[in-house]
This record gives C-alpha cells, sequence and structure tokens, in this order.
C-alpha cells in the first residue's frame, strides 16, 4: 500500500505538472460566473439569444461562422429560437444557389438547412478588407484560444491606451489580454451599442459575457447533453464499481489470499 | 492443468474441436492458472486489451464520417463534433483514449520494471511489449495528424524533417515520406491509411505477447518460479477475470471524468485552428505522453545525434533483459535497485516536464542531466548493480511466507511487501 500511495503521488505531481506548465503561460483573466461550467452546467437560453444578437449586429460584419447552421439556432441546447424566428432569420441573409436549368447561379433568401452565409467570399478578401489581417472564424474560437471562454470574455474588455513607450502602427491597438498585446481588431464593445429585446442593459461587461457565451455554444453545441451523459455515467459505473468489488471478495474468500 | 487431457463434454462439440481445438483454448484460457498474489499492478494488461479494442472500434466509426483531404479534413471532424449522432461522444472517447492507452502502458511497463518481468524466461514477451510500444506511437502521432489543426501540421512538420538528419539521403526520405515537397494532401492520405494499418498490428502483436505470456506463465510480485498448477496458483476464471474487471471499472471512471467533462484539456487549443502552412505557431509541442523522448531529443544540440538519442532511449529497453544482470527478478528483494527505480521514476516525470517548456536556459541544463541519467541508469547501474547488490532472502513458494514457513522471517511479518 505503501508503494502505491507513492506512485498515485508521483501521477498527481506529474498532472500539476501539467497544468502548472499551462498555467505558467497565462495572464489572469477577467471572472465571471458562466452558467455552464461545472458537471451540471447548462447554457443561459436568454444570454445565448442576445450573444446571438452581438454577433449578429457586431462581429458578423468580418468574422464568419462556417461550421453552424440556421437549424443549429432551433436545436435543443442552443438557443432554441423558435422556428419561425429561425426561418425569418435565415431568410434575412441571401446565398448563392445553382446551377438551374439554364445553368445559371441565381441568389435565394437562406433556408434553415444552410450554413451561416460567411462576410467574405474568402480569406483573401477578408485580408483585404481588414488592412491584412484576417479576422478568424468564429465557431470553434473558444477552443482554438490557450484561455477559452475567459480569453474571449477578458479580450473583449481588455482595450486601454499603450503604455509610455509602447508605439503602436496604424491600425493595430493595445489590448491587454491578447498575446503580444497587439490586436488588430479595434475595440468594437460600447455601451448601449445594441439595444436588447428583452430589456437589458446592453453594458460592454454585459454584451461581451453574452456573446461569449454563444460562442461557447457555437463552439461545444453538445455541451449540455454531455454533462447529462456524463453524469448518468459515471454514476452508473460506480454502482456496477461497487457491486462487482463485492463479487469479487467473494469470489476470493475461497482463497487464502487478501485482494 | 488439463489441457491435453480436455475433451469436451457434448459429441457435437468433441467432433468440432477435433476439426479445430477452440474450445481447448477457451478451456485453457478459464483454467490458466494464475499466481495468486498479483497486485492491481497486474490488471494492466486486461485494460491495455479494452484501451485496444475500444479505439479500434471508434476509430472505425470515425472513419465512416472523416474525409482524408487537406480542404475536407478540419471540416468533417467538425461535422463529426456537429451533425453525426453522438459524433461528438465518439471522438471525444477517441482522442482521449490514446491518453488513457498511454497511461495504462506507462504503468504496465514500469510495473514490469519494478517485478523483473522482462527477466528470463520472459524476454520475447518483453521484446514484443516494447515493439506494441513502438507502433502506439506511431499510431498516436499518425492520428493526432488527421484533424489538420495548425498542431497536427507543424507537429507532423517536425517530425516528418527528423528524417532529414541521416546523411546524404536524409532529404531524399523526406520528400518520400511526404509525398511531395512539403507537409500536404498526400501526406495526409498516407498518414490516414497508416493510421488505420497499426492498430490491425498491434492487435496481432497483442496475441503473441499473451502467448508468449502463456508459456511460463505470469510473472508474480515475489518474481519467483512457481508451480503450476499448485496452491501458488489459482484459475484465470472466475478470480483474475473478475479481479481485471475491477479494476477497468475504476479506470473508466477516470476515463470517463476526461470525456464527459475536460475532454480537451490533454490536446492543444492550436489544434482548433486549421492548418495554415504559412503561421507556423509559437509553440510546437507533441502530446503528453511524447513529452520525454520529446525532452531528450532537443537536449542534444545536434540534429543527427538527437534522433539517435530519442530512438535509442526505446531500443535500450529490448536490451534490458540482458542489461540487468541480477539473477532476482522482483525489486522487493533488491533494496538498492529499488531506489534508482524510484529515481529513475521521476528522472522520466522530469524529461516530461521539461519536453513541455522551452528548450533554453535552465530546462535545458535539467534535460541534459536527466538524459544522461536516463542512460546511465539502463548502460551502468544496471549492469554494475546485478554484481554488487547484497538482496534480501527470496522465500520459496508464494504460500510458504504467509504460512510462516519462510527462510525469512522478515517478508513473513511485512506482508505489505508481497503486495506492491
Amino acid at each position: 500500500m505503501k508503494k502505491f500511495y507513492r506512485v498515485l503521488f508521483l501521477l498527481i505531481l506529474f498532472v500539476g505538472f501539467q497544468f502548472s506548465s499551462k498555467a505558467a503561460e497565462k495572464v489572469e483573466y477577467l471572472k465571471t460566473d458562466w452558467s455552464f461550467k461545472g458537471p451540471f452546467g447548462k447554457f443561459d437560453r436568454a444570454a445565448l439569444q442576445r450573444g446571438y444578437q452581438v454577433y449578429q449586429e457586431v462581429c458578423s460584419s468580418c468574422h464568419s461562422m462556417k461550421y453552424l447552421s440556421y437549424r443549429n439556432l432551433v436545436e435543443k441546447g442552443g438557443p432554441e429560437f423558435s422556428l419561425e424566428q429561425a426561418k425569418a432569420i435565415a431568410a434575412s441573409f441571401e446565398v448563392k444557389d445553382g446551377p438551374n436549368a439554364d445553368g445559371e447561379m441565381f441568389m435565394r433568401p437562406a433556408r434553415l438547412s444552410d450554413k451561416f452565409v460567411m462576410p467574405y467570399e474568402n480569406e483573401k478578401a477578408a485580408q483585404a478588407a481588414n488592412g491584412g489581417a484576417y479576422p478568424p472564424d468564429m465557431t470553434v474560437l473558444v477552443k482554438a484560444r490557450g484561455g477559452g471562454v475567459d480569453y474571449i470574455y477578458s479580450l473583449l474588455q481588455g482595450y486601454e491606451d499603450p503604455p509610455v513607450g509602447v508605439s503602436l502602427d496604424d491600425g493595430v491597438y493595445y489590448n491587454k489580454y491578447m498575446y503580444g498585446n497587439k490586436i488588430k481588431m479595434s475595440n468594437q464593445l460600447s455601451d448601449g451599442l445594441v439595444e436588447y429585446s428583452d430589456g437589458t442593459n446592453a453594458s460592454v461587461e454585459q454584451m461581451a459575457k453574452d456573446v461569449s457565451t454563444f460562442l461557447m455554444w457555437t463552439a461545444e453545441p453538445h455541451l449540455e447533453t454531455r454533462h447529462r451523459m456524463g453524469f448518468k455515467a459515471i454514476v452508473y459505473l460506480i454502482i456496477l464499481t461497487v457491486l462487482v468489488y463485492f463479487s469479487m471478495k467473494r469470489i476470493w474468500s475461497r482463497v487464502k489470499t487478501e485482494v | 492443468m488439463s489441457e491435453h487431457e480436455y475433451v469436451p463434454k457434448s459429441k457435437a462439440g468433441k467432433w468440432f474441436n477435433d476439426r479445430l481445438p477452440l474450445l481447448t483454448l477457451a478451456n485453457h484460457l478459464t483454467d490458466y492458472p494464475t499466481p495468486k498474489n498479483l497486485n492491481y499492478w497486474w490488471t494492466f494488461g486486461g485494460i491495455l486489451t479494452f484501451c485496444l479494442i475500444t479505439q479500434i472500434v471508434t476509430g472505425l466509426v470515425l472513419a465512416m464520417h472523416y474525409i482524408a483531404h487537406a480542404d475536407m479534413a478540419f471540416g468533417s471532424v467538425e461535422h463529426i463534433m456537429r451533425d453525426v449522432n453522438y459524433g461528438w461522444l465518439i471522438r471525444y472517447i477517441h482522442a482521449n483514449g490514446a491518453s488513457m492507452f498511454f497511461l495504462a502502458v506507462y504503468i504496465h511497463i514500469f510495473r514490469s520494471l519494478f517485478y523483473g518481468s522482462y527477466k528470463s524466461p520472459r524476454e520475447i514477451i518483453w521484446i514484443i511489449g516494447i515493439i506494441i510500444y513502438l507502433l502506439m506511437m506511431a499510431a498516436a502521432f499518425l492520428g493526432y495528424v488527421l484533424p489538420w489543426g495548425q498542431m497536427s501540421f507543424w507537429g507532423a512538420t517536425v517530425i516528418t524533417n527528423l528524417f532529414s538528419a541521416i546523411p546524404l539521403i536524409g532529404e531524399g526520405i523526406v520528400t518520400w515520406l511526404w509525398g511531395g515537397y512539403s507537409v500536404d494532401n498526400p501526406t495526409l492520405t498516407r498518414f490516414f491509411t497508416l493510421h488505420y494499418l497499426i492498430p490491425f498490428l498491434i492487435l496481432g502483436l497483442v496475441v503473441l505477447h499473451i502467448w508468449a505470456l502463456h508459456i511460463p506463465g505470469n510473472n508474480n510480485p515475489i518474481g519467483i518460479d512457481i508451480k503450476k498448477p499448485s496452491k501458488d496458483t489459482v484459475p484465470f476464471h472466475p478470480y483474475i477475470v473478475i479481479k481485471d474487471g475491477f479494476a477497468l471499472l475504476m479506470f473508466m471512471i477516470v476515463f470517463a471524468f476526461f470525456v464527459f467533462y475536460t475532454p480537451n484539456i490533454l490536446g492543444h487549443a492550436d489544434n482548433y485552428i486549421e492548418a495554415n502552412p504559412l503561421v507556423t505557431p509559437a509553440h510546437i509541442v507533441p502530446e503528453w505522453y511524447l513529452l520525454p523522448f520529446y525532452a531528450i531529443l532537443r537536449s542534444v544540440p545536434d540534429k543527427l545525434l538527437g534522433v539517435i538519442a530519442m530512438l535509442s532511449a526505446i531500443l535500450i529497453l529490448a536490451a534490458l533483459p540482458w542489461l540487468d544482470t541480477s539473477k532476482i527478478r522482483s525489486a522487493v528483494f533488491r533494496p538498492l535497485y529499488k531506489q534508482f527505480y524510484w529515481i529513475l521514476v521521476a528522472d522520466v516525470l522530469i524529461l516530461g516536464y521539461v519536453g513541455a517548456m522551452p528548450a533554453e536556459g535552465l530546462y535545458l541544463l535539467i534535460a541534459r542531466i536527466a538524459t544522461a541519467y536516463y542512460f546511465l541508469h539502463f548502460l551502468v547501474v544496471l549492469p554494475i548493480l546485478g554484481f554488487k547488490e547484497r538482496t534480501t532472502p527470496v522465500p520459496l513458494s508464494i504460500t510458504e511466507p504467509i504460512l510462516g514457513g519462510s527462510p525469512n522471517l522478515a517478508t513473513v511479518k511485512n506482508k505489505d511487501s508481497f503486495k506492491g
């Protein structure tokens, strides 16, 4: 048993190393209470709907969302817009379709089955319109950044004047949470920028939180199912383990050895 | 054991068994006499079999939905995560399953090192095991490339570039591996093919590994040869089956925790950025289970020598049965070896840690010392220890010391030492 604890200790040490090596490169991000954290975490429906609004009115003019479809807005575990709402949202965008019977491409209103319409035709067009910087696709952005959702939340509120001695080129801004502190996206949020239909006060902090929640969902659309299923699976495994433990004890009671 | 005399009870069974002795095999597997003092470190063989099967089954399903094309691979993984029914679950099991597989294999290997399971007459089991481990690393590396994220792409570039260290023909080999002049679509398609192939090679080797094991039978915590069957053994079924099952369930709880609650913690965030040959990530790091070897690679200033050091670090294990000159198997009776064993464990963990850090300053120095010690352990410490070490008396059988008939009274009092 003594050795078992020794190995356990070493394992914990190793895992600790792993986490600390990740923590070492991390700045202190702004903290907020996310409803989706923890084993029972769920998304805040209203926050997701508000977050979609912020994405739509602010981010989507530059950032694409290419792996999301309009139908996802209706699905369980997401913003859960009503079917009519989602259809109306989709219909407000135009997509290229075709070729038709005459061999012509044509524009039509988007349907639920369509992917989110991209703001630019391609990456080069996006770069050309943004001073050479490519606004990254936002679908899995939260998972693509070391700090995750906290990082996005902080970054949106992290704009400040550069410290003395730091000079910035044209079109480059100072953000205390950005890697290297220099970011090509200007500060996008200001108090009252959007008008929330549910009457929530659209402070910068509120909008940052809502849109970060929305981006967490776009990155992990099945998070709620995962949490629910995980709880059931682990409870099931624990009960089965206990049962097997007692049958093992019983079987091994026939021989003079401890297990 | 009665496998030579085994006769199926039914007539049909006998008819079939005379033509293909599957029933004899089944009888051998259930009756297989196993030392009764095996501790929980011995349950990882079963756990590893579970890991392999899990990877093959989930991998099969993923392959039905994945598209091995440089322009579509990343998108097809997102398609699996979003639109395929429970695709997220299957992919997270597969991705975390690789880490669980390595966690289990490291415990399995270090158990063998502690109890001297690699020694005569089990050298072939050990060497097959090392080949399996090498194939596992290849499979894991190839698999990590398939999602075609930034780490996939740049990891593939770094590792394949290692071959360019070979004098004269190195550059040619790299071009041949890539199927072009950089990591690109041909590289991805061949990596996918090989990633699909290797698990089945591993499966075949696992059969050989177990076959070779069933010739001498299991080693055990006190490392002595035992009579089989005898009062020192229990039949594999139900004793070992239920014990392995219990350990497997505990393992699955840890596994489930990662899959359901922190599915991305063992991966790197950059791999959720689609591969871009024009942008190099700030730090290119392999998955955690390859870090010790990555540290050895980087601790040598010369590229070719670094590659040689890294390969030797693995291949040296194959020579272990002959490098370890001690006749005593179990570390329980080798007080000095036991100390060096734990130093080696710490050394490998330190290598893993510095492997994740940038190769500069203090980290590089630590990596160099740890690398030197790693080789010192196998090439100097182990051969000398076999001659110099004063081992403690070994009991004659498993049952004896427990019942008090051992010449070694210390082991009778200290029953703890039998459980490792």
